[in-house]
């Protein structure tokens, strides 16, 4: 579970170690990555919902599978947004914005929507 | 301590359509040729691996051998995606360094699928699910490092278009290089967008290929060998890694740890650097892991030939071209070759190999004496190696 929607809102889940503080996206587990931190106990967390973007782009023809691609297929757009409490760099698809309507440096706050076959996923949108 | 490069060969890089044991039987002939040995006298045999190519691709180093003929040499296998073939290199190094062996044969070969890499392995793993869940290919990473040299340091698609120019200039000139036109600024402007801001004449193919080199200790060589491997860089990063590698959903956090002093690629060569006891002012040449033109850029900032964000202005100046002060890529680099993976980096050392000896022909640059192939083996797997001339 990379991800909940609670109220409308959707937050990444990821791991929090409890003795340094470190963060984890996705979630991990045996022990803290951090290689001076001998934290067993990573807490289920969740992540910031806005961010700043750090860099995006976009897929212009039809990803491969395992993806399943919209017909007739539309970009998929990417971002990758930095979440400044977590340290954290995160990818996911951008929902209804191009890579005309980017810029590195923009807010983004996460929302969530369905693949071409269904299945929810976390995606960064505009910010409200 | 050096290990001595008796011998190189290839086969050219292309789209045969072969089994890949047949490119690297190739380039393991002429190796041994070049060396002046037969293959019995090969007491190592490390294969490069490729794992799209069944069990034989596994096992590469059992493959080549029994192709041509068991004869009780001692072997091993490896992988480290793009980094395999100098991951092959290091521990040929490292046994003859340790004694154990005189003379060894390196060998990588791939036949590579036509277009996207897609994933090998579980449902579970994030090379599968990056896929699955994102879309997200190998050239959309490339192309956030692109859009991210835009933001920061001002670069232009004309910039990256300036590498695929000069690269294609090399690759024009190499008979091992599949694409052999040299190609236009606008060239590039003109060919599809494929991952924003990255064209496809900015994102290295896919190819079939194979490299191989034969090793030897210095006692074994004698007087032979003008080229000799100073160093072999093969570090992970340093924790916390903030770039986005492929193919992870996200980077480290700094939440706990600051950044460590120097980013992951420029690490893989500076260890590199430590270990030959050289700089990058004493390079002659380079070949780096142009996976994409602007990646190419970040190569130069990292290996040191020029401080953050002056890598376009250093394309630009002519000085990274053939006939510069410091040619980077005079193979071709990937952009003329395409990625056969496994064996990529050891076809950069056969070409610091024909550089350093003098024998680059319409290539060659001036007066080599020291030569850096770095690599980003992904996933962690750096990997970086020093050749020099004893001339
Ligand atoms: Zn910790």
């Amino acid at each position: 579970m990379w991800f909940t929607v609670e109220d409308d809102l959707t937050y990444l889940v990821g791991s929090r170690c409890a003795d340094c503080g470190a963060y984890f996206f996705p979630p991990v587990a045996g022990g803290c990555r951090n290689p001076r931190c001998d934290g067993q106990d990573l807490q289920e967390t969740r992540l910031s919902r806005r961010g700043t973007v750090w860099s995006y782009t976009n897929a212009c023809y039809p990803p491969p599978a395992p993806f399943v691609a919209a017909e007739p297929y539309v970009p998929v757009t990417l971002a990758a947004v930095a979440l400044a409490e977590e340290g954290l760099v995160v990818l996911g698809q951008v929902k209804d914005l191009t890579v005309d309507d980017l810029e590195v440096g923009m807010e983004l706050e996460l929302t969530s929507g369905p693949l071409a076959d269904g299945p929810l996923v976390w995606m960064w949108g505009a910010a409200s | 301590m050096s290990v001595v490069v008796l011998g190189a060969g290839m086969h050219p890089w292309g789209k045969q359509g072969r089994p890949f044991q047949e490119y690297g039987l190739a380039a393991a002939r002429a190796a041994l040729k070049d060396a002046g040995l037969t293959w019995p006298d090969v007491q190592y045999v490390v294969g490069a691996d490729t794992i799209r190519n069944g069990y034989p691709g596994l096992v590469s180093a059992a493959t080549f051998s029994q192709a041509m003929g068991w004869t009780g040499a001692r072997i091993a296998s490896c992988y480290a995606a793009c980094a395999s073939g100098a991951q092959a290199i290091d521990i040929a190094r490292a046994r003859i360094l340790a004694g154990l062996c005189d003379v060894a044969l390196v060998v990588g070969a791939d036949a590579a699928p036509k277009g996207f890499f897609t994933p090998v392995g579980g449902e579970n793993d994030p090379d599968h699910l990056r896929f699955r869940l994102l879309g997200a290919t190998n050239p959309a990473y490339f192309a956030l490092y692109a859009r991210r040299r835009m933001a920061m340091y001002g670069d232009t698609p004309d910039d990256f278009a300036a590498v695929k120019v000069k690269n294609s200039r090399a690759g024009a000139l190499n008979p091992y290089a599949r694409y052999r036109a040299e190609v236009t600024a606008e060239q590039v402007a003109a060919s599809p967008m494929v991952a924003d801001p990255l064209r496809l004449l900015d994102i290295c193919a896919t190819s079939d290929g194979g490299a191989a080199l034969v090793l030897a200790s210095r006692r074994y060589a004698g007087s032979r060998g003008a080229v000799e491997i100073a160093a072999v860089s093969t570090v992970t990063p340093t924790y916390p890694n903030t770039v986005l590698e492929l193919p992870n959903f996200a980077t480290d956090s700094t939440a706990a740890v600051p950044p460590p002093e120097n980013p992951f690629r420029t690490d893989i060569a500076r260890a590199a650097y430590e270990e030959a006891g050289l700089g990058p002012e004493d390079l002659s040449l380079a070949e780096v892991y142009d996976l994409s033109t602007a990646l190419e850029l970040d190569w130069y900032e990292d290996i040191g030939l020029c401080a953050r964000g002056e890598a376009a202005k250093l394309v630009r100046s002519g000085e990274t071209a053939l006939g510069g002060r410091l040619p980077v890529n005079p193979s071709g680099g990937l952009a003329s070759f395409g990625e056969a993976i496994p064996a990529q980096a050891i076809a950069q050392v056969c070409e610091l190999t024909a550089q350093l000896r003098g024998t680059a022909g319409p290539r060659q640059v001036e007066k080599a004496r020291v030569g850096l192939a770095a690599n980003q083996g992904l996933f962690g797997h750096g990997s970086a190696v020093i050749a020099t001339s004893r001339r």
